[in-house]
C-alpha cells in the first residue's frame, strides 16, 4: 500500500473518530458557556447511544433512534438542570451522578430487554445512518490526487458526519452573532449583570442544558447507529471526559474545538494504525501512550505551557438572585 | 429570604435529612428494578440476606468496605478543603504500583509484619505524589482540580496497563498481572474476629487492612477536628478568603491536603492486592474509588458517617453479587445505578427537600407553642 492511501485512511478515520468527540465537545461548549460545567457528557452520551440503539431496533428506523437518543440525553440534561439551577446542587457532583446512573441503567435495561449482556442486538443497515455520496464523485475521480481525496476524505460519510461539522460555524454564529448567544455568554461570566437586565438566568441556562443534551444525544446515536451497529456496554468508553478535555484544549470557542477534537481524533486514529507496526527511529511506541496522550496534553495545557485556559467566570457557581 | 436556606436543628440536618435523600435514591432505584420485571422488595431481602446472612457473606461485605473506607476518607479530607478530588481511582491504581513494588521484592524475604508498614507507606506515598500534580496545579494555576484528577485517572489507567503487559507481567503466563507474592507479602485474615462472634468466614477475603481502615478513619476524625492542620483545611473548605486573611498558605494547604487525600486512596491498593488476591491484577481498583464519592457524600464527610456508608456499600457489592443469581436480570451494574441516585439525592439534591423539612418542622414547633398553654391553663383549674 504506498503512502498516499495510507495517509487518506488515516485521516479518514479521523474524521469519524473525531465526530463523536466533535458533537460532545460543541455540547458541552454550550453548556460551559453559559456556567453550568458539564462532567456528565459521558454519561449524557451514553443514555443517548444505548436509546438509539434500543429504539432503532424496535422501529427499524435510524432518525427514531435519533430522535429517542435525544429525547433521553436532555431528559437527563434537565435533571443536571434540575438539580444545579433550581437546587442549586454542585455542578459536579450532579453530573458524575449522571454518569453513574447512565452507566448503570444502560446495562441493566439492555440486558432485561434484550437479553445480550447489555448490548442491543445488531442493526441491519436499514435502521442505520449509512455513508452517503457527495455529488460529483464520479466526475471527479478521474483527477489523480483530487478525486481520491473527495472519495476517501470528502465524501462517503453519513449525514451525522456532515451535521457534525456544520455545527461548528453554526456554533460559531449562535454564540457570537445572536442576542442569544451574547446572553448565553454572558450568563456564564456575569449572570448578576444578566439579571439585572431583566432576562432569567435560570431559564437561559435551562436552554443551554437543553441544547447541551441535544447535542449528546446526537453524539450517541452517531456511536450506536452509524458508526457501529447497535449499542455495547460502555460505548463511550471515555470519549465524553476527552470532549472535555477537547474543551478545554479549544478555551471553549467552537472553531478552535472542532480543531481539538480533529487532533485527538487523529490521535486515536495514529494509535489504532500503528498498533503493532513499529515507527522508523523510534520504534514501537505503546498504545496506551497514544491512548493517554489527548489527557496528558490536556495537562500540559492546563500546566501552562501552551497558553492559558481561563475558563467562563462564573461557571460551577449556582447563581443566587439576593444576596 | 436572604439566606439561601434556612437553618435545620442539627437532628434534622445531620440525621433527618439524609435518610430521605437515601431512602428517596433507593425508592428509585426500586423503580429500575420494577422497571425490569422484578420485585424490588425481594430483590431487598436477597440482597441483605447474601450480604450478612453468612459468616463468608459478612466477610465479603467488610472486604469490600474495607476499600470503600480508604475512597471514602479520600474524597472526604478533600471535601473539607473544598476541593472535589475525583480521581481516588487512579491514585488508588497507581498505589498497587507501591504495594508491588513492596510485595515482588520483599515479600520473599520479610515476614508480613514488617512488609506491611512497609506497604503503607510505599501505596500511599505513590497515591500522595498521583495527587500532587493535579494539586500544584489547582493551587499555582487554578486549574480545576476535578478535570486534571479525572485526566490522571486515565493516565494512570494506561501506566498500569503498559506495566502490566509488560514489565511487570508474571513469566510464562498470558494474564496481564504479576506473579503471585511471596508469603511476607501476604496479609493475614480475619477470620478469628468473625470466629468471636460465632461466624465462619471461609474463604471471604477480609484481611487486616480492615483495621487499618478503621484506624486511618480515626485518624483523619483526629486530622480534621483536634489539629491546627485540619482546622486550617475546614477554614480554607468554608471560605478561602477568611483562610487567605487569617494567613494560611492557600498552596501548602491545598498542596498536603491532596497528598493526604492520595495518600488514602494508594492505601486501598493494600486490600485487594496483599489481602485477597496477593498479586496485581489489572483493574483491581474496579471502580471503588468512584464509590467513594457516594460514601464521602452519603457520609457527610465525616469519619463515622463514612465507615458506615462504607458498610452499607459493601452489603451492596455482596448481596448484588448474590441478586444475579436468583434473578438474572440484576447484574451488579444495579449497584453503579443505585450509586448514581445516591450521589444524586445525598450530593446534588442535598437541599431538595430542606425547605419542605423546614416548613413542615416550622409547623410542628408552632403547633407545639400552642398546644402548651393550653395545657397549661387545664392544669391551673
Amino acid at each position: 500500500m504506498d503512502m498516499f492511501t495510507v495517509v487518506l485512511q488515516v485521516l479518514d478515520s479521523t474524521i469519524r473518530l473525531s465526530v463523536p468527540l466533535l458533537l460532545a465537545c460543541l455540547a458541552g461548549l454550550y453548556s460551559e458557556r453559559a456556567g453550568i460545567f458539564d462532567i456528565g457528557l459521558e454519561g449524557k452520551m451514553l443514555a443517548g447511544a444505548f436509546a438509539a440503539g434500543a429504539a432503532a431496533t424496535y422501529s427499524g428506523s435510524a432518525y427514531a433512534g435519533l430522535l429517542a437518543a435525544i429525547a433521553v440525553s436532555v431528559a437527563l440534561g434537565l435533571v443536571h438542570g434540575f438539580a444545579s439551577i433550581t437546587h442549586r446542587g454542585n455542578q459536579i457532583v450532579s453530573g458524575v451522578a449522571i454518569n453513574f446512573i447512565a452507566a448503570g441503567t444502560t446495562v441493566i435495561l439492555g440486558q432485561a430487554w434484550f437479553q445480550q449482556g447489555g448490548r442491543t442486538p445488531s442493526l441491519p443497515n436499514a435502521a442505520r445512518f449509512n455513508p452517503i455520496d457527495l455529488p460529483g464523485v464520479e466526475t471527479l475521480s478521474g483527477i489523480p490526487v483530487i478525486g481520491a481525496i473527495y472519495s476517501e476524505l470528502v465524501s462517503g460519510h453519513s449525514v451525522l458526519v456532515y451535521l457534525a461539522f456544520l455545527l461548528v460555524p453554526f456554533t460559531w454564529w449562535v454564540l457570537y452573532r445572536t442576542r442569544f448567544g451574547l446572553r448565553l455568554r454572558a450568563v456564564g461570566e456575569n449572570p448578576a449583570a444578566v439579571d439585572t437586565a431583566g432576562i432569567s438566568v435560570p431559564w437561559l441556562r435551562y436552554r443551554a442544558v437543553i441544547c447541551c443534551g441535544l447535542l449528546c444525544g446526537i453524539a450517541g446515536a452517531y456511536l450506536a447507529t452509524a458508526q457501529g451497529a447497535g449499542f455495547v456496554k460502555d460505548m463511550t468508553a471515555g470519549k465524553g471526559y476527552i470532549a472535555l478535555a477537547a474543551l478545554i484544549f479549544a478555551k471553549w470557542r467552537p472553531v478552535h474545538a472542532m480543531f481539538a477534537c480533529l487532533l485527538f481524533g487523529f490521535l486515536d486514529a495514529i494509535a489504532i494504525r500503528m498498533q503493532g507496526h513499529p515507527v522508523p527511529l523510534i520504534g514501537e511506541v505503546p498504545v496506551q501512550l497514544m491512548q493517554a496522550l489527548p489527557y496528558i496534553l490536556t495537562i500540559v495545557l492546563l500546566a501552562g505551557f501552551i497558553g492559558k485556559a481561563i475558563p467562563p467566570k462564573a461557571g460551577g457557581v449556582a447563581y443566587v438572585k439576593e444576596r | 429570604m436572604s439566606q439561601p436556606f434556612a437553618k435545620l436543628p442539627a437532628w434534622a440536618d445531620y440525621g433527618l435529612l439524609p435518610l430521605i435523600n437515601l431512602i428517596v435514591a433507593f425508592f428509585v432505584a426500586g423503580l429500575v428494578v420494577l422497571l425490569v420485571g422484578e420485585s424490588p422488595i425481594d430483590a431487598a431481602v436477597l440482597m441483605v440476606k447474601g450480604a450478612f446472612g453468612s459468616g463468608d457473606g459478612v466477610g465479603y461485605t467488610l472486604y469490600y468496605a474495607t476499600n470503600f473506607i480508604f475512597t471514602g476518607l479520600c474524597v472526604a479530607v478533600a471535601f473539607h478543603c473544598g476541593l472535589f478530588n475525583i480521581g481516588g481511582e487512579g491514585q488508588a491504581y497507581i498505589g498497587g504500583l507501591g504495594v508491588a513494588v513492596i510485595g515482588l521484592g520483599l515479600g520473599n524475604i520479610l515476614p508480613w509484619w514488617i512488609t506491611f508498614p512497609l506497604a503503607i507507606i510505599a501505596s500511599g506515598l505513590v497515591g500522595a505524589l498521583w495527587a500532587l500534580i493535579p494539586a500544584w496545579l489547582q493551587a499555582k494555576r487554578g486549574s480545576h482540580v476535578v478535570i486534571t484528577t479525572i485526566m490522571f485517572n486515565f493516565i494512570a489507567a494506561s501506566i498500569m496497563v503498559y506495566l502490566l503487559v509488560g514489565y511487570l507481567k508474571a513469566s510464562g503466563t498470558q494474564a496481564p498481572e504479576t506473579r503471585v507474592f511471596g508469603d511476607g507479602g501476604q496479609l493475614p485474615g480475619l477470620g478469628w474476629m468473625l470466629s468471636l462472634i460465632g461466624l465462619n468466614m471461609r474463604s471471604a477475603p477480609l484481611n487486616i487492612s480492615f483495621l487499618l481502615a478503621l484506624v486511618a478513619a480515626f485518624l483523619v476524625w483526629v486530622l480534621i477536628w483536634r489539629t491546627k492542620l485540619g482546622y486550617e483545611i475546614r477554614t480554607m473548605g468554608y471560605s478561602p478568603k477568611a483562610a487567605r486573611y487569617a494567613g494560611i498558605g492557600e498552596v501548602r494547604i491545598i498542596v498536603i491536603t491532596m497528598m493526604i487525600s492520595g495518600a488514602l486512596a494508594g492505601m486501598m491498593a493494600l486490600n485487594p492486592i496483599m489481602g485477597a488476591q496477593h498479586r496485581v491484577q489489572l483493574d483491581f481498583v474496579a471502580g471503588a474509588g468512584f464509590v467513594g464519592i457516594a460514601v464521602a457524600l452519603m457520609g457527610r464527610s465525616h469519619p463515622a458517617g463514612i465507615v458506615l456508608a462504607a458498610i452499607l456499600f459493601g452489603m451492596l457489592y455482596q448481596g448484588g453479587a448474590e441478586i444475579a443469581f436468583d434473578m438474572p436480570n440484576i447484574s451488579r451494574d444495579m449497584i453503579v445505578i443505585i450509586q448514581g441516585l445516591v450521589i444524586l439525592f445525598a450530593g446534588a439534591l442535598e437541599h431538595m427537600f430542606r425547605p419542605t423539612l423546614l416548613r413542615v418542622l416550622q409547623r410542628l414547633a408552632r403547633t407545639k407553642r400552642q398546644s402548651t398553654p393550653a395545657v397549661a391553663a387545664e392544669g391551673g383549674q
